[in-house]
């Protein structure tokens, strides 16, 4: 049985790893699950410095979801690099680094620092503000998001995924834009934005006033733009957005993702991304699939 | 040593006051490794509800391997927990977060309101002169259980019991002395323990609450301002989860 995947180049023993910002870098997690057994670790959003993120409360649960406004805290590339690297390193899994900025120097600069890394794809994460215009995310309008496609190619050693945001009204034009600008994967979808109001104290839930919507309230979501963009674009696809269980990450995969990303279900369940690899297993054995490339896109 | 997820039986619950439940599990794994201080969080059955909920440990019986959680009903995950009858069973992960760590000092222990539960584990591991002040809104509970490890005043905001006011009003009426003051409860109350403790020159550990998602330090939902760069993010954001939810009153701003 064949579960192994490439996409830039880079081949994973098994097509599921994790959603930037549900899991560190690993450590947390690694006291549950054996990191061996990701196709990938992909690690919280990092950026040229230190960033203290947002006040609190940053999260509140929703039906079947939950928001976060965490605001991206991260150490910066410097500690990243020193301490959660060789952390990773130590483990036979792809390390997918997530990166995040408020302009393109901020992304250029962390790309530049992570050439002579060992890590084997980058992800950027395009939902930031763009500070220079006016705080729309670089992932909203697809000039400045093929624009940053570009000014970070031109720097990468390594693969970059662009990871979509789902807050637009078009997600294919968004795709087109970043494979325009020289993507080499594309990752969606990153948290739709919310809002909860606690009645009883005729406040807003989350101190950010709008949190990032996650979990299985907006799978159906995520699997629509995931089957879009697969269609739109020739770039290999990363699926997330409320992946619970191996079926789940099948539904994924049939419309179009190579590899799918567990997020949200990490808090529910610790061991879900072992889960979902055993489900696959499991479904292609059932199946009689000798290869996940027999899913992968199979629904047309 | 780390923390476990683990299905624990129910052996028996009962209802303290109006919302408020205790629950004791079986639960070896986790009672065996845990200290007062900690917590643990129990996963709804109800798939909706994704986020484990985070309750502090009461008691720990690491002979018999159960555990006592005193809890609040706030919502609906605690209401489907209020439910579980003997026999019954709940996930749950743990033992999470620091712990107090305990001094051979005069103590102080201080609860307010759902913060009283974990000092009755804390008073029977503290092996010194411990004198135990207790704030209530209004219904009382855990009062017969704290006697019987240390001198109990309480406050509550009615006045029906004790002094009427909040827990410092009761330190100062009772003039209470201690070298050290261990607390949980309200931000605004710890707030004021740790301007009493400054003043008075006293060391001060404060249990603190935050919205949590993953329990484990990973998400970094659940970050309190601290005064010193914190290890993991190189800011000024330590965890309750992992770095706390225990602090040295020093270490936070609240």
């Amino acid at each position: 049985m064949n579960l192994s995947v490439t996409i830039a180049g880079v081949e994973f023993k098994n097509p599921v790893t994790v959603s930037s910002g549900t899991f560190g870098s690993g450590a947390e997690y690694g006291e549950f699950v054996d990191l061996n057994q990701l196709g990938a670790v992909t690690t919280k959003g990092v950026a040229n410095v230190p960033w203290s993120g947002n006040p609190t409360p940053r999260i509140a649960e929703t039906y079947g979801g939950m928001m976060n406004a965490v605001g991206l805290q991260n150490p910066g590339i410097d500690v990243f690099c020193s301490r959660d690297i060789p952390f990773l390193q130590q483990y036979d899994t792809n390390i997918i680094v997530n990166v995040c900025g408020k302009s393109e120097k901020d992304y250029v600069e962390v790309v530049e620092r992570l050439a002579d890394e060992t890590v084997d794809l980058l992800e950027i994460n395009v939902s930031c503000p763009n500070v220079k215009e006016g705080g729309i995310a670089f992932g909203q309008n697809p000039n400045a998001l093929e624009q940053i496609t570009k000014a970070v190619k031109a720097k990468a050693k390594q693969p970059v995924i662009m990871k979509l945001s789902p807050n637009v009204t078009d997600i294919t034009e968004m795709a087109k834009a970043a494979e325009a600008g020289g993507a080499d994967a594309l990752s969606l979808i990153n948290t739709l934005t919310g809002m909860k109001i606690d009645i009883y104290r005729k406040d807003f839930a989350i101190a950010n006033k709008t949190g990032g919507l996650s979990g299985p309230a907006i799978k159906p979501i995520a699997v629509r733009m995931v089957y879009q963009v697969a269609n739109a674009v020739k770039l290999p696809v990363i699926g997330m957005g409320g992946i619970m269980n191996a079926e789940d990450a099948i539904e994924f995969m049939m419309a179009g993702a190579s590899v799918v990303s567990v997020g949200t279900a990490n808090f529910h369940n610790p061991y879900t991304t072992i889960e979902v690899i055993e489900g696959i297993k499991e479904f292609m054995k059932k199946q009689g699939i000798a290869d996940i490339h027999e899913i992968i896109g199979c629904v047309k | 040593m780390s923390a476990v997820k683990m299905t624990a039986r129910v052996k028996r619950q009962e209802q303290l006051a109006d919302d408020i439940y205790s629950l004791v599990l079986e639960a070896s794994e986790i009672a065996k490794q845990a200290k007062a201080g900690q917590f643990v969080s129990l996963y709804s059955k109800n798939g909706a509800n994704l986020l484990p909920r985070p309750i502090s440990l009461c008691e720990i019986d690491r002979e018999k391997g159960t555990i006592r959680l005193v809890y609040r009903v706030v919502g609906k995950g605690t209401r489907e927990f209020a439910a579980l009858t003997a026999g019954k069973v709940v996930d749950m992960i743990g033992p999470l977060g620091n712990g107090f760590t305990l001094k051979d000092k005069r103590a102080i222990l201080i609860g307010g309101g759902i913060g009283i539960p974990p000092m009755l584990e804390l008073a029977k591991e503290l092996n010194c002169e411990k004198n135990i002040v207790l704030g209530f809104r209004d219904e009382t509970f855990l009062i017969e259980d704290l006697e019987t490890e240390g001198e109990v005043y309480i406050a509550s905001e009615d006045g029906k019991c004790g002094v009427k006011g909040n827990v410092l009003d009761a330190i100062k009426e009772y003039d209470i002395r201690g070298d050290i003051i261990y607390a949980c409860g309200p931000t605004p109350m710890l707030r004021a323990i740790k301007e009493y403790a400054f003043k008075n020159h006293m060391e001060a550990q404060l249990s603190l609450e935050e919205k949590m998602a993953c329990g484990i330090g990973a998400c970094l939902a659940c970050v309190c301002q601290s005064t010193e760069v914190d290890g993991h993010s190189h800011v000024c954001n330590k965890r309750v989860c992992k770095d706390g939810p225990v602090f040295d009153a020093q270490e936070v701003e609240l």
